[in-house]
């Protein structure tokens, strides 16, 4: 193991307590776990200022291996525990991890209301298509036509697309990523978490126990390969780069998809504050 | 300052909004929630209260976003409530649960309307009762207070906010449309008139921190996230460092010290009013607007030369069951009037092992009960 990786391992893993992980050998969780960790290395944030909140599914359990403030609550709802941390220290830094059915399914609600806010928070959805931690069953985000534990004979379901959602939902940042690509992944989560807004990181990752064994994928190796073979790197604020041609534009977009300025809804509330405070001395 | 809760003063409130009152003089800042009748005027007045103050008021995209609002502000450091009737309440359940699991203070309103589902939303009812005692799924501690006058309003919600601090458990209010809407003129008291009770943080270096470390009181000592003890926080069964576990001996030690840290502050916990008990050989035992009329109804009884007496229920969970035994010795007959069909009655008859006899009175067509029903139920015994 080189060094830095041995200090930043040493830094922010609870190692000596919470290993081996329960994720299954090969899971894309591991590998965003680790761009989290840089990413969050090389934002500069002070551990003791930051709060990671997780939901519940396979990759809600990443609060426990991460030595910072960490929160694991109920199914679907991070991040309204999120907006109170939030609201109530706004000094905090809050990190929140979501699975596709946690964030958008359960959760849908709670996200595209977040987002509307402009809640100061970092929201990264892991989307494996799938529920993982229940044995498989279809998620929002499960292509037509494929094999689940509760679609035995195909999917008939339309998917969301969640960068998309959040895009029209009003966040400020999104960005997509693969498991991959990680080199871009640290990239879009630093971004994220240095964004001043709502800012989403949606992840392609892979389980192959569940969704790859049903859709011709049983190594996390095809899940990769897939990965690389259906993406196109966008450049700046969503644009595909020059040169594009109809094949790129079959293509999964992936990149920073929208960074705009906007205010953030603690800034908001202090005008309100401020107000309140003017007419009662008034 | 507050205008109110800072100097002795007569003001005229309705009973949501003495709970902002008491709430607010108890040191909360934070209010998340969604808008309900009954319930709303809490919501209106904390939006208006709180910025004043520093603190934050959200309106939240449903109740259990509420209620997870809440929690997070606490675990934060921020005393917090929120407010609610019948299918909010509902819709916290889960989220309350979690608060019980992770021992995170706060405080939920529940002002009963008429159920079940949406139910009589303008009417008053007392139907909440084992809902607000057993609406999480699992065995959990949890306090149960119950309100009557618009005094009560800011002195019980005041003192859920102590329990909750103490205690570490979500603390419930139970009111209902009457005590809700009825405007009174009331006489707050003013701060050093009453204690406002903080969580005890940890004083010891971060290593050295156990978040769920038993102690005599079963209470471990809560740091705020940012406090430097980047601790965890779970729903699962956790170990005494917070870690998800699946052993048995682990397990048996956190729930029994759940429930233990409840017990041994029951007496403490246990809040009652009595009137006329004393030579009394019929006794009332009623709680929340009820108790008023019952209150009438045992003064009226008296004249007619019936020994009646009330016993005020303000704790309903845990059960007070010392006083309501006390009660049931020293009369013949207990009524228990309820706007239910029969809640807090099934508790009388449970602690009273036959040793004296325990009627109910029931209404559940969306009307107060009357000091005269009580009254004319007191008069046939
Ligand atoms: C209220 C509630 N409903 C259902 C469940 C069961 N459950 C646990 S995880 C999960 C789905 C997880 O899928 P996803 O969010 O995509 O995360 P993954 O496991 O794939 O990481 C479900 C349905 C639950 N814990 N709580
Ligand atoms: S079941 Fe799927 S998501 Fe869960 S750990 Fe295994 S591979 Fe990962």
């Amino acid at each position: 193991m080189p060094q830095e990786v041995a200090e930043i391992v040493r830094k922010y893993l609870r190692h000596d307590k919470k290993f081996p992980h329960i994720w299954c050998a090969g899971c894309g969780n591991g590998i965003v776990l680790g761009s989290l960790i840089r990413a969050i290395d090389l934002s500069g944030v002070e551990k003791d200022n930051i709060v990671l909140v997780s939901g519940i599914g396979c990759s809600g359990r990443i609060t426990v291996y991460v030595d910072l403030n960490t929160l694991h609550v109920t199914h679907g709802r991070a991040l309204s525990f999120a907006t109170g941390i939030k609201l109530a220290k706004d000094s905090l830094k809050v990190i929140v991890v979501m699975g596709d059915g946690d964030a958008t399914a359960i959760g849908g609600n709670h996200f595209i209301h977040a987002a509307r806010r402009n809640m100061d928070l970092t929201a990264i959805i892991i989307n494996n298509q799938i529920y993982g931690m229940t044995g498989g069953q279809y998620s929002p985000t499960t292509p037509y036509d494929s094999k689940t534990t509760t679609s035995p004979y195909g999917h008939i379901e339309n998917t969301f697309s969640i960068s998309e959602l959040a895009i029209a939902a009003g966040a400020s940042f999104v960005a997509r990523g693969t498991v991959y690509h990680t080199q871009l992944l640290d990239d879009a989560i630093r971004l994220a978490i240095l964004k001043k807004g709502f800012s989403v990181v949606e992840i392609l990752s892979n389980c192959h126990t569940h969704y790859g064994k049903l859709n011709g994928m049983e190594t996390p190796v095809a899940a990769m390969r897939w990965f690389r073979d259906h993406v196109a790197v966008v450049g700046k604020e969503g644009a595909l780069p020059p040169g594009r041609s109809a094949e790129t534009d079959e293509k999964i977009r992936i990149g920073v998809l929208k960074n705009v300025e906007k205010p953030v809804y603690s800034e908001e509330y202090q005008k309100v504050r401020d107000h309140a405070k003017n007419s009662l001395s008034s | 300052m507050s205008a109110f809760g800072s100097d002795k003063k007569r003001v005229l409130l309705q009973g949501n909004e003495a709970i902002v009152e008491g709430a607010i003089a108890a040191g909360c800042r934070f209010f998340a929630g969604y808008p309900i009748t009954p319930a709303s005027e809490i919501s209106e007045r904390m939006s208006r209260r709180l910025p004043q103050l520093d603190g934050t008021f959200i309106q939240m995209e449903d109740e259990i976003a509420g209620m997870g609002a809440v929690i997070g502000a606490s675990l934060a450091g921020v005393k917090s409530m929120t407010a609610t009737s019948g299918p909010g309440f509902s819709l916290m359940q889960e989220n309350l649960g979690f608060a019980c699991m992770a021992e995170v203070p706060c405080v939920v309103v529940n002002v009963m309307r008429g159920g079940p589902s949406t139910g009589l939303p303008t009417n008053p009812s007392q139907g909440d009762v084992m809902q607000a005692r057993w609406g999480t799924h699992g065995d959990h501690p949890v306090i149960v207070l119950a309100v009557s006058t618009v005094l009560d309003c800011f002195q019980i919600t005041v003192e859920a906010f102590n329990m909750s601090e103490k205690y570490r458990v979500p603390v419930v209010i139970l009111s209902d449309e009457i005590v809700a809407h009825t405007r009174e003129v009331v006489t707050l008291p003013s701060v050093g008139e009453f204690e406002a009770y903080n969580r005890v943080s940890p004083k010891m270096p971060p290593e050295w921190y156990i978040p769920y470390a038993d102690n005599s009181m079963g209470v471990p000592p809560m740091a705020a996230f940012g406090e430097g003890y980047h601790h965890h926080v779970t729903g699962l069964m956790h170990d005494v460092r917070g870690f998800p576990t699946q052993r048995p001996d682990e397990i048996e030690a956190l729930v029994g010290r759940l429930f233990r840290k409840i017990t041994q502050g029951f007496h403490e916990i246990q809040k009652v009013e009595t009137f006329m008990m004393d030579d009394a050989e019929v006794a009332v035992i009623a709680y929340g607007s009820v108790s008023r009329s019952a209150r009438r109804a045992v003064l009226d009884a008296r004249r007619q030369g019936l020994k009646a007496g009330l016993l005020k229920l303000i704790t309903l969970f845990p059960f007070p069951r010392h006083s309501v035994e006390e009660a049931l010795q020293k009369c013949r007959v207990a009524l228990v009037p309820e706007m239910n069909m029969g809640q807090i009655s099934r508790e009388v008859k449970r602690v009273n092992q036959t040793v004296s006899i325990v009627k109910k009175y029931n209404r559940v067509d969306g009307q107060l009960i009357t000091p005269q029903e009580i009254y004319q139920q007191l008069i046939k015994i």
